[in-house]
């Protein structure tokens, strides 16, 4: 050991951590609900992206619980303009931050309404003029600020108070968009899916989505205990089994072309996802073939996703939908 | 220097004189030469700005507000459907109080579909909360829009900057285009005080409770009453370097004494001016010509219409199940003054109708009434129209 190194203890190691916090850009003491994905993620994403950001907001949750005037979580410039434009709000403070010389990245949040609906032409603009803007969706699969009305991002056969079950309804009637597919499409360098429950994976697509000069993606699922109807201590656990379950895939795009997967180690059954929410509680009815029918068509809706984007793993891997973000002896550290 | 220039390259090069950063294109006739005369102005190299060639009206009018927020000088243009597409972000932007600075082409709104000019457009967005001065020929545009751009930056709210689709866009006319060093004297750079900023951040755009909403609104309000005193002198400074004024608040024309006035917005005025001179054996008029719509100068409307017995408003636009929107607002303006002036309420040149020299004549006609008719639109031709649809009342004209 050289002799300038220190012996790092636990006192100087908690010195050392104070000394070089973590960034925050959300601050905590906001209005979430308790175990809301999107406020996990909207502060993973800043946190990885660092101060010098200027952030474009929808109208939806993330702005409601963040801003109650006169109060602000947010620690960075921040702007809430309205549900439908905020590609078009991202790509002009682009294009004023270029006009001016200024180096700092532009982010824009929307939930999936503002991102796959509502908001989907100010984003198709956005991607197609190459505006240096990263776009995250955090898609929690419904509108759910105005109380759980199906967007199109609501999984087939989903519950939502615009899509309820009754006796000639099954919840849902159509199946979720594929954003990233039509997202990917136009052509951009980077465009990803991603998931609440793997935050080093998230922050890792973050970090790479900042160094890109363009237009960039993230659609990161992020459940909403209200919404889905499951416990608030079980948004992790719920998220985890969307992606190993193989119904939200976790994959990197390049100019369209797949460069990267999570590997799924073993496929759970998607009853172990869907039983865990109310929003899916008419597929468990006893002695309704629909309901039978409908989870055999989800069943086949995981095994297509798992076979398309061969996300099936071979053997254990620390970065797999198993190994990733859990603690074990030897394993992985965080990336 | 004086040069023939259609109205739309004459904005467009005003509008390089102003030095934009960051400019949003999206065309509907009659506001496209506006935008493609930026761009070649751009392509050329003449103009250097971040020229944006958004996909819908309703983006470009949300660019120019990310971009403004961002600390840029910004400007758009658009008319009619484009206006009322973006009439969502309109009101967000005056809410925000934003700077920036607009051209209206002024056009008809479907349906019927017509890209001929009326100012129904600008009209529905009276109440976003933008300052909206309307122009009665390509100079005043000219000077009007490198004024907006003071007044925007000085009072913090957006400039609307009407002028008729058509009649002044397409027209040629000689028109004295200032130089840069004038322009550059007479506008400072653009330095917003709330740009968003990494080192000092803040948020923008936040939900309100019903306890302080009112309190927005009331702030908002007194903005835009306030915005009077900086159009006047944005104006009077202007005159000062350019020896030209745009028309102020409102402009009058025509011996004092008259007792009869017209009063109305836009380009319609030099038709009115023609007519004036053409058929002399008229009694005397004032035309007053009104620029400021709002804010809506009620002191100066009172005075102009001091010495007046009957008032003429003829507007370009309706609200339909009422009828004037100028006039109803200028009715009120000039209630409990010493004596009464009557005010007459017509719509006129809708959805590009012509209006010939002629109604000069029959304006004067009306005045000679004992009781003001209630408003119509002058010159309806009936027999086009089924028997049901004439109405109850309906008076030719």
């Amino acid at each position: 050991m050289n002799e300038d190194t220190q012996t790092v203890t636990p006192e100087t190691l908690m010195q050392l951590r104070k000394n070089q916090p973590r960034f925050e850009g959300l601050e905590s003491g906001h209005r979430a609900c308790l175990g809301c994905g999107e406020a996990l993620a909207a502060r993973l994403v800043t946190e990885a992206a660092g101060p010098d950001v200027m952030i474009a907001n929808a109208t939806g949750c993330l702005e409601i619980f963040t801003t109650p005037w006169p109060e602000s979580a947010w620690r960075l410039p921040w702007m809430h303009s309205l549900f439908e434009n905020t590609g078009a709000i991202a790509a002009g403070m682009e294009a004023a931050l270029k006009a001016q010389g200024k180096p700092t990245k532009v982010l824009a949040f929307a939930g999936d309404g503002g991102t796959f609906d509502i908001g989907f032409q100010s984003l198709s603009g956005m991607l197609e003029r190459g505006h240096n803007v990263l776009f995250v969706c955090f898609d929690n699969e419904a509108y759910m600020n105005t109380g759980i009305q199906s967007s199109s991002s609501t999984p087939h056969a989903a519950m939502t108070t615009t899509s309820p079950p009754g006796s000639a309804r099954m919840g849902k009637q159509n199946l979720k968009k594929d954003i990233l597919s039509i997202v990917a499409a136009h052509h951009i360098p980077y465009a990803a899916t991603a998931s609440v429950a793997y935050p080093s994976d998230l922050r890792k697509k973050i970090r790479r989505a900042m160094e890109i000069e363009g237009p960039t993606f993230i659609q990161i699922h992020s459940p909403c205990p209200l919404g889905w109807g499951h416990d608030g201590a079980d948004s992790i656990k719920v998220a985890r089994l969307a992606v190993q379950t193989g119904l939200f895939p976790v994959i990197e795009l390049e100019s369209r072309e797949m460069i990267g997967s999570m590997p799924i180690r073993n496929p759970k059954p998607v009853t172990d996802y869907l039983v865990l929410q109310q929003r899916f509680r008419h597929l468990f009815q006893q002695g309704d073939v629909r309901a039978i029918e409908e989870l055999a068509h989800i069943q086949a809706l995981a095994d297509h996703n798992i076979k398309h984007f061969k996300l099936r793993g071979e053997g254990m891997d620390a970065q797999d939908s198993d190994g990733a973000d859990t603690v074990c002896r030897g394993g992985m550290r965080w990336a | 220097m004086r040069k023939a220039l259609e109205g739309s390259q004459a904005i467009a090069q005003t509008v390089a004189l102003c030095r934009p950063q960051v400019v949003a294109a999206y065309p509907i006739t009659p506001q496209t030469h506006i935008v493609e005369n930026i761009a070649k102005l751009v392509a050329n190299g003449k103009m250097e700005c971040e020229l944006v060639s958004v996909e819908s009206e309703f983006s470009a009018a949300s660019l120019v507000l990310g971009a403004a927020s961002a600390g840029s000088r910004t400007y758009t243009a658009s008319a009619s459907q484009g206006i009322l597409l973006m009439s969502e972000v309109l009101y967000n932007i005056a809410g925000l109080r934003i700077p920036m600075v607009m051209t209206c082409a002024n056009r008809a709104i479907s349906a019927p579909l017509s890209i001929w000019n009326d100012q129904q457009d600008s009209m529905a967005v009276r109440d976003a909360g933008w300052i909206q001065l309307y122009c009665s020929d390509n100079q005043e545009a000219v000077d009007t829009t490198i004024q907006a751009y003071r007044i925007s930056e000085a009072t913090e709210l957006p400039v609307m900057v009407c002028m008729d689709g058509f009649t002044l866009t397409h027209t040629l006319e000689p028109i004295d285009i200032p130089d840069q060093k004038m322009v550059d004297t007479y506008l400072p750079p653009f330095n917003f005080s709330r740009a968003l900023d990494p080192l000092k951040p803040t948020s923008v755009g936040t939900l309100v409770s019903p306890d302080h909403y009112s309190e927005a609104r009331h702030s908002h309000h007194h903005a835009l009453l306030d915005a009077i005193n900086e159009i006047v002198a944005a104006d009077t400074d202007w005159q000062q370097l350019s020896g030209r004024s745009a028309g102020s608040l409102l402009s009058v024309d025509g011996p004092a004494d008259a007792h009869i006035g017209i009063l109305t917005l836009g380009s319609i005025f030099g038709t009115l001016c023609a007519a004036r001179d053409t058929f002399t054996e008229l009694p005397a008029t004032k035309l007053i010509k009104l620029r400021s719509y709002r804010p809506f100068p009620v002191d100066a409307l009172r005075q102009a219409c001091s010495e007046l017995t009957d008032l003429i408003v003829l507007e370009r636009a309706l609200s339909p199940g009422f009828g004037g929107i100028v006039s109803s607002e200028v009715q009120a303006a000039l209630t409990h003054m010493a004596s009464e002036v009557r005010v007459h309420s017509f719509a006129v040149g809708l959805g590009g109708r012509d209006m010939p020299l002629e109604i000069y004549r029959k304006l004067h006609k009306q005045v000679e009434v004992a009781v003001p008719a209630p408003f119509s639109i002058i010159d309806v031709e009936l027999e086009k129209l089924s028997a049901e649809d004439h109405g109850t009342g309906a008076a030719t004209n």
